[in-house]
């Protein structure tokens, strides 16, 4: 279970979250949508605390961290709740100067103090899962963006965290190679996965989000099963944002 | 055999061998030394509180600002008048090591800031530490793209040993003049001293380019990082 009780997160006089609280359980897919700048990557940086929360409360499994305006947080307490997260980012930021299995095997290696014949194992275990075992010893500049993100979302997963955050894992992508990352996504989200993904692509959270939280100007406007938020929004504001994707859903083919 | 070759030929041996035991040592020595004081500078620019911070930008603001020849003197021969007395090549150590540790702080300061914030954020998110993350996964970037400058650092380095000669210390330089005190050939010693050097940059020049290729290896900088 992860639960964010009333997050608030100011830059200088900016307000960008308001009084956020949100309960995440264990094995399912939360996704925040929303529109650009209605502050779902930075709900989803504070959860593994790259973003640090001005007030609130963060439980993580079962590890809690309080934050208050103006007190610095303790670097053990910050790597308790960020040691039980992986994340995807936009941009993949896998290490350039690592082969793709290196890549995967670093955290096991650097943080978790691993044998490296045992990470390399997990790692091409993982890679195997994201289909890109062909690629293990290839450098980063030489794959393509979708192969990219899947070996990126093999780095995030490798240390085994509780939750896997996603921050617009296809954002990045022509339709054809998101595709294939919705694809590895959606496999993980039926495996079990706990997943919280922040994105505008509307079609990769109607397919594998359970939950939906819909976020604008730093307030949860509407939150519900994916279900309903997709096929039947309460508020006037979610309907307006929805019916954006579901006219570009008549073309589907 | 001609005059100028015979005598080439004579003070090859002393040149050569003031180069390798002065030189070589003090170029090395003073290189690696100014590299690591040169990275504590830099991450104390970049990350230490304000007052350490300033206190870094100081250094290098008083370094950069004197001429290496200057420094030199106040430390041979100025120092000795409150008490500090140095022989000779560890006078020269100091002072190539704070004159590199101030030039590589500002190429180590910049090629760090080159490397994208998402790396950061990348090595964070798999649970490193700022130690972790700066030496696994930011350094190794930096270091590539700080190759070409450090190499240059590197090159005037080599030639700038000469001036330790100004400080008694019996390198290549000085070991041509001793040769020119008593044979009367500036020319010809000074122009043999010369090509010694040239040799050296050199050779230096090639294992810029050796180390280039070996961090060629992985391609350009991900496109998403530019």
């Amino acid at each position: 279970m992860i639960e964010l009780s009333h997050i608030e997160k100011r830059f200088g006089d900016a307000v960008i979250l308001k009084d956020i609280s949100i309960r995440i359980p264990e094995g399912s897919v939360t996704a925040l949508v929303g529109p650009s700048g209605g502050g779902k990557s930075t709900l989803l940086r504070c959860i593994n605390l790259l973003e640090i929360p001005t007030a609130g409360t963060i439980r993580l499994g079962d590890e809690k961290i309080s934050f208050t305006l103006g007190q610095k947080t303790g670097w053990q307490a910050i790597q308790k709740i960020r040691r039980q997260t992986g994340m995807v980012f936009q941009n993949f930021q896998l290490f350039p100067h690592q082969t793709a299995i290196e890549n995967v095997m670093e955290g096991l290696i650097t943080v978790l103090k691993w044998p490296k014949e045992k990470a390399r194992e997990r790692a091409m275990e993982l890679l195997t899962k994201v289909n890109m075992a062909h690629k293990a010893d290839a450098w980063p500049s030489t794959l393509s963006g979708g192969q990219q993100q899947r070996v990126a979302i093999a780095r995030a997963l490798a240390p085994s965290p509780r939750v896997l955050l996603c921050d617009e894992p296809t954002s990045a992508l022509d339709p054809e190679l998101s595709a294939e990352v919705v694809d590895v996504l959606g496999r993980l989200a039926r495996e079990g996965t706990t997943m919280v993904m922040a994105t505008h692509d509307l079609r990769l959270a109607s397919k594998i989000a359970n939950d939906v939280v819909f976020l604008e100007a730093g307030s949860v406007v509407e939150t519900g099963s994916a279900r309903n938020i997709f096929t039947a929004p309460e508020r006037e504001r979610t309907k307006r944002f929805i019916s954006t994707i579901n006219a570009a859903h008549t073309y589907d083919i | 055999m001609p005059h100028w070759l015979q005598l080439m030929a004579e003070s090859l041996g002393p040149l050569l061998w003031a180069g390798l035991i002065f030189t070589i040592p003090l170029t090395l020595l003073s290189f690696t030394l100014g590299l690591i004081l040169g990275l504590l500078t830099a991450i104390a620019r970049l990350f230490a509180p304000a007052p350490i911070a300033a206190i870094a930008r100081f250094y290098v603001w008083a370094i950069r600002g004197t001429p290496l020849l200057v420094q030199l003197f106040v430390i041979f021969y100025g120092l000795p008048s409150i008490g500090i007395l140095l022989d000779a090549f560890p006078a020269a150590l100091i002072g190539f090591t704070l004159n590199i540790g101030a030039y590589s702080s500002e190429i180590i300061r910049a090629v760090i800031s080159s490397v994208p914030k998402g790396q950061w954020e990348a090595a964070y998110s798999i649970g490193m530490s700022w130690r972790q993350a700066m030496s696994r996964t930011i350094l190794p970037q930096a270091g590539r793209v700080a190759v070409p400058p450090l190499s240059n650092t590197f090159i005037s380095l080599v030639k700038d040993t000469s001036l330790a000669a100004a400080i008694t210390v019996p390198e290549l330089f000085q070991a041509a003049q001793r040769i020119v005190a008593t044979t009367y050939e500036p020319l010809i010693l000074y122009i043999q001293a010369a090509l010694i050097y040239l040799a050296l940059s050199s050779v230096l020049s090639a294992l810029q380019v050796r180390l280039e290729r070996r961090f060629a290896r992985y391609g350009g900088m991900l496109e998403a990082n530019a």
